[in-house]
């Protein structure tokens, strides 16, 4: 997978854990992930399509939502399970957000779809053409997940047929 | 840390709408409004709503995310701005390329504000965007 797709990502996420929770997030693990993916807490799916295509999933297990629920809301003790999902989707947004921002001031356009609430416990594969990496983040209190299944689709739209 | 009011005296409190797809979003951006001395005249959770809700209660800033379901927040301005060409709408995104905050000003919106938002930062926008729309507009020396 190309790394100047996956760098902006990673980026991205220490960037918003360290302003939101005000730590860093070390990247604990790198793996190339096959077969479907298994969730880990709560989690967030995103697609992208346009010049990079595919989806990204951010993944929380239970000691980072809470430690998240109380850094960004205030709440103490082990979040409900509406309040883990609304700080999944935003935190996925931000990220996202963020890295789309780097890529596309690098020259990559493509749309980014709202984050969808990630819940059966085992998720979609990468597509065809898309490896998948699976890069897991100590927090000083639990992981979070980031699976990134995307492809540069740029030199496929321009030699597409109108 | 703590806010001088937007208003102070006996001026009303200035009147915000939050559109933003994300509730908890929504409640971070109200807290900081209300930190901030303001007042939340409603809420939206796309560009549909938005665009309701900003005919029934007339806010004094609209604080609009982009990326939402139905109807994508800078659509959303072209429709409002349309509708109001004076509204004063400041964007709240995590997506802040170029090309969108350039799209955005173009359809009327007055600011961008990237997503995490730093409170401090994010009151000194609303301040100059309000003080903007204080500023009586230029006349021509032709209209003199």
């Amino acid at each position: 997978m190309d790394m100047q797709l996956i760098q902006p990502f990673i980026n991205s996420l220490d960037a918003v854990i360290s302003e939101t929770m005000r730590c860093s997030a070390r990247i604990a693990d790198v793996t190339m992930q096959e077969g479907n993916y298994q969730r880990a807490g709560v989690a967030a799916l995103v697609i992208l399509s346009g010049d990079i295509q595919g989806r990204i999933i951010l993944d929380m297990d239970t000691a980072a939502a809470t430690q998240a629920a109380s850094d960004l809301a205030g709440i103490s003790g082990e979040p409900s399970e509406e309040t883990a999902r609304e700080i999944i989707c935003e935190l996925t947004n931000m990220v996202i957000g963020n890295s789309v921002t780097q890529l596309n001031d690098r020259g990559f356009k493509f749309k980014v779809h709202p984050p969808e609430l990630f819940l059966t416990d085992v998720g979609p594969r990468g597509t065809l053409d898309s490896e998948t990496v699976l890069l897991r983040f100590e927090l000083p209190k639990g992981a979070v997940y980031l699976n990134i299944a995307v492809h540069d689709n740029s030199h496929e739209m321009i030699g597409a047929p109108a | 840390m703590e806010f001088k009011p937007l208003t102070g005296g006996d001026q009303p409190k200035i009147r915000f709408l939050v559109v933003d797809d994300s509730v908890f979003a929504r409640k971070n951006i109200c807290k900081m409004v209300e930190a901030f001395g303001g007042e939340i005249a409603g809420e939206a959770g796309d560009g549909v709503a938005a665009i309701a809700k900003y005919n029934d209660t007339h806010p004094d800033i609209v604080l609009m995310d982009i990326t939402m379901p139905k109807m994508e927040g800078i659509e959303a301005v072209e429709h409002i701005v349309h509708e109001h060409p004076k509204a004063c709408i400041v964007m709240v995104s995590s997506v802040g390329y170029q090309d969108n905050i350039l799209s955005a000003l173009q359809k009327g919106a007055r600011h961008f504000v990237q997503k995490p938002v730093k409170p401090e930062a994010f009151y000194e926008i609303i301040r100059y965007v309000l003080s903007e729309n204080a500023e009586p507009a230029p006349t021509t020396s032709e209209g003199a």
